[in-house]
């Protein structure tokens, strides 16, 4: 199976090892993975802040290098839901729609990918320690994945696996939301963070970097000894 | 001080930030509300019925009622004249209360019971009857609160959600002279006493609608204390004022909306109180309410129909859902948003009932989660018409010069993947944006385009 990754802006310029760990974890399932090297950012920045010309402009070249994929995989439910379903809000050509209409079926998301392309519910990762899982909200509620997630971490060697409360309720991130509203994003931060002490987890692991980037620098500043976890970084361990 | 206008959103917000009791007051209310609904959603999954189908027949019931509204709009003031129900249509604020104002005063009306409507704190309609002279009070026990307290409601279905049981047993002290206590029930036993003889003195009462049924001309209340009841069939005028976009075309179509509505607005299967008013009391001479006159307020609703983007806003059925289940509101209440809608619904509508330029930051008062839309027993898509209106306000340049000149350079950089790799050691000036509140992580040593080039991925991996 041919598969281009996209590996979204904030993974490459913060957090590179959740693009090497999704290449690995995807090498490890069989697959032939490349990396366009053109690609920079989906365009959500810009359409979520209502700077919708300008997330055009990204929405084409995205298209552009990604429409001959046989199959493109993000470790990302917010970018994936940017190409799948906002890209519908924007003005593109036809000519770009139709590619769109196509690309739709062939992007997915990292667990999403596993669990239901290739039917994987275990990757062979092993990983010692308590972990909880943060749902981001357009994995959730715009691609509706929920379930993939909790079977692959589920099925790593040496996790003890606990639900965490309010798992579905925003981290405060946001986007711009967060650079708009400190103070308040700062707040639902911290809501997420008592919900996380509470579960008794030492990691907390989520789909997208964004969530836990935001989560991560509450921890940090509060001194916290709990570490947020991309899945792609669980269940490439021991891989 | 919290700011009764839109334009200070991001002040209010920076202050209720730190209001903590004033958060776990309101946690407490909504969690409880949204934790009854989901129980009943579940009961009613257990009976083997569908709330997403329930929920997809409302919407297309709304969306076609919107989509036609001026058909409907005349079928039901057809009805409505044969009913015997007068009909006015009311351009906006100051022509609704003009009219209101007129009709008292060829009334003569001294005192005024109101049952609970936000169409007229819409319109601000308290302040002008009080101005010319009339006795008004609010009869809904949350309304009463909020008017002895000289407030605004917080909450569209629950006004006095932000006050605990304490603040409001200090202020029936202070206001009404009784001896304090904390207990709901001697609260709203103190309150009916007052309320009782104000009932049986006025002259008028002016309610809401919940819905507007066409086929057959009705007026829809639904309630828990009797008050609207009482309010519209007491005195001898009663006074309807609501929004043009309430009308349901059938009677069958109002009971799918009332399966949805308690549900999602208090978590009750249904209210205490369900009235439908058809007609004036006509079994004799005296009988009360000798008259109804419906105002059929627009007010910026009209332009909302016309903008496509949007246009699913006037769905709302007012349940409040929306508000229960947002992270934002839960955190700072609704006085925040400076508007008379708060929360994710009230930051479409206000736009228009107010202007864009005042209201434009509410749309960005928003992390985008989705779980408005979800919520919303009508499916309206809060967050894309959120982002709509973020991206007119854009398009209006309302936003600050220097987020659309950040954008600009953004776009340069995203374009081309050489200078997006060179932007890469511009983005720590950027980081600072966070600092106050939360450690920003360092960039990467190297990104994976560099790693990628440089070919340890592949290398190592292989």
């Amino acid at each position: 199976m041919n598969i281009d990754l996209f590996i979204p802006c904030i993974v490459d310029q913060f957090f590179p090892q959740v693009g090497i760990n999704t290449y690995k974890i995807l090498k490890k399932v069989g697959c032939n993975v490349d990396y366009p090297f053109e690609q920079t950012c989906c365009g959500q920045p810009a359409f979520n802040t209502g700077y919708r010309k300008d997330a055009e402009y990204l929405a084409k070249k995205f298209i552009n290098i990604f429409s001959k994929s046989d199959y493109v995989i993000a470790p990302s439910g917010s970018c994936v839901s940017m190409v799948k379903i906002f890209y519908d809000r924007l003005e593109l050509p036809s000519d770009y729609q139709s590619k769109l209409a196509e690309l739709k079926g062939k992007i997915f998301e990292l667990s999403e990918f596993l669990v239901d392309i290739l039917k994987i519910s275990d990757v062979g990762a092993k990983f010692s320690g308590k972990i909880t899982y943060h749902e981001s909200c357009h994995l959730l509620r715009k691609l509706k994945i929920a379930r993939q997630p909790r079977i692959l971490i589920n099925n790593v060697k040496g996790v003890e696996f606990v639900e965490l409360n309010e798992s579905d309720r925003c981290c405060g991130f946001g986007g711009t939301f967060s650079v708009k509203f400190p103070e308040l994003s700062t707040v639902l931060t911290s809501d997420k963070i008592k919900n996380i002490e509470e579960s008794g987890a030492q990691y907390v692991v989520a789909n997208d970097s964004s969530c836990l980037m935001n989560v991560e620098g509450v921890l940090r500043r509060k001194g916290s000894n709990i570490r947020t976890m991309h899945i792609a970084d669980l269940l490439a361990s021991g891989i | 001080m919290i700011q009764e206008s839109p334009a200070y959103f991001k002040e209010n917000i920076k202050q209720i930030s730190e209001d903590e009791n004033l958060r776990r007051i309101v946690r407490k209310a909504t969690s409880l509300t949204l934790s009854k609904r989901s129980d009943l959603v579940t009961e009613y999954y257990s009976e083997g019925k569908d709330w997403e189908a329930l929920r997809n027949q409302a919407h297309e019931i709304r969306k076609k009622t919107i989509d036609n509204l001026d058909t409907y709009l005349t079928d039901l003031e057809d009805h409505f004249e044969r009913n015997g129900i007068e009909v006015k249509h009311a351009i906006n604020a100051s022509e609704a209360c003009s009219f209101v104002l007129r009709i008292l005063k060829e009334h003569n009306t001294r005192l005024v019971v109101k049952s609970k409507s936000m169409v007229t704190e819409e319109i601000h309609l308290n302040d002008k009857m009080i101005e010319a002279g009339i006795e008004v009070v609010e009869t809904d026990l949350g309304e009463y609160i909020i008017q002895l307290a000289g407030e605004t409601p917080s909450h569209i279905t629950a006004p006095a959600m932000h006050k605990s049981r304490d603040d409001i047993g200090k202020l029936f002290s202070e206001k009404l002279g009784v001896p304090f206590t904390n207990d709901p029930a001697e609260l709203t036993a103190y309150a009916r006493r007052f309320l009782r003889e104000k009932f049986l003195k006025a002259d008028v009462g002016i309610s809401g609608a919940n819905f507007l049924i066409a086929e057959t001309g009705t007026v829809v209340i639904i309630e828990n204390e009797g008050n609207a009841r009482l309010s519209t069939t007491l005195p001898k005028l009663h006074i309807v004022i609501t929004g043009i976009e309430k009308v349901v075309p059938t009677l069958e179509e109002t009971a799918t909306l009332l399966k949805l509505l308690p549900v999602s607005a208090t978590g009750q299967k249904a209210t205490s109180y369900v009235s439908f008013i058809n007609s004036p009391a006509k079994v004799k001479e005296d009988a009360r309410p000798g008259k109804i006159i419906v105002i059929l307020l627009d007010n910026g609703r009209k332009e909302i129909l016309r903008r496509q983007e949007v246009r699913e806003a006037l769905y709302c059925i007012k349940c409040g859902a929306c508000m229960n289940v947002c992270p934002v509101y839960q955190t700072v209440s609704g006085h925040a948003y400076g508007s008379v809608y708060p929360g994710p619904i009230g930051s479409i509508l206000t736009p228009f009932l107010t202007t864009l330029k005042e209201s434009k930051d509410l749309a960005y008062g928003s992390s985008l989660c989705g779980a408005c839309s979800e919520i919303c027993p009508v499916k309206i898509d809060i967050h894309n018409a959120l982002l709509w209106i973020r991206s007119y306000a854009v398009q209006k340049k309302y936003t600050p010069f220097i987020e659309r000149m950040l954008f600009k350079l953004w776009r340069i950089a995203m374009e081309n993947i050489f200078v997006y790799n060179f932007g890469r050691s511009l983005l720590k000036f950027l980081q600072p944006l966070w600092s106050d509140y939360k450690d920003f992580p360092p960039l990467a040593e190297k990104s994976f385009h560099q790693l990628w080039k440089e070919g340890e991925i592949w290398n190592k991996n292989s």
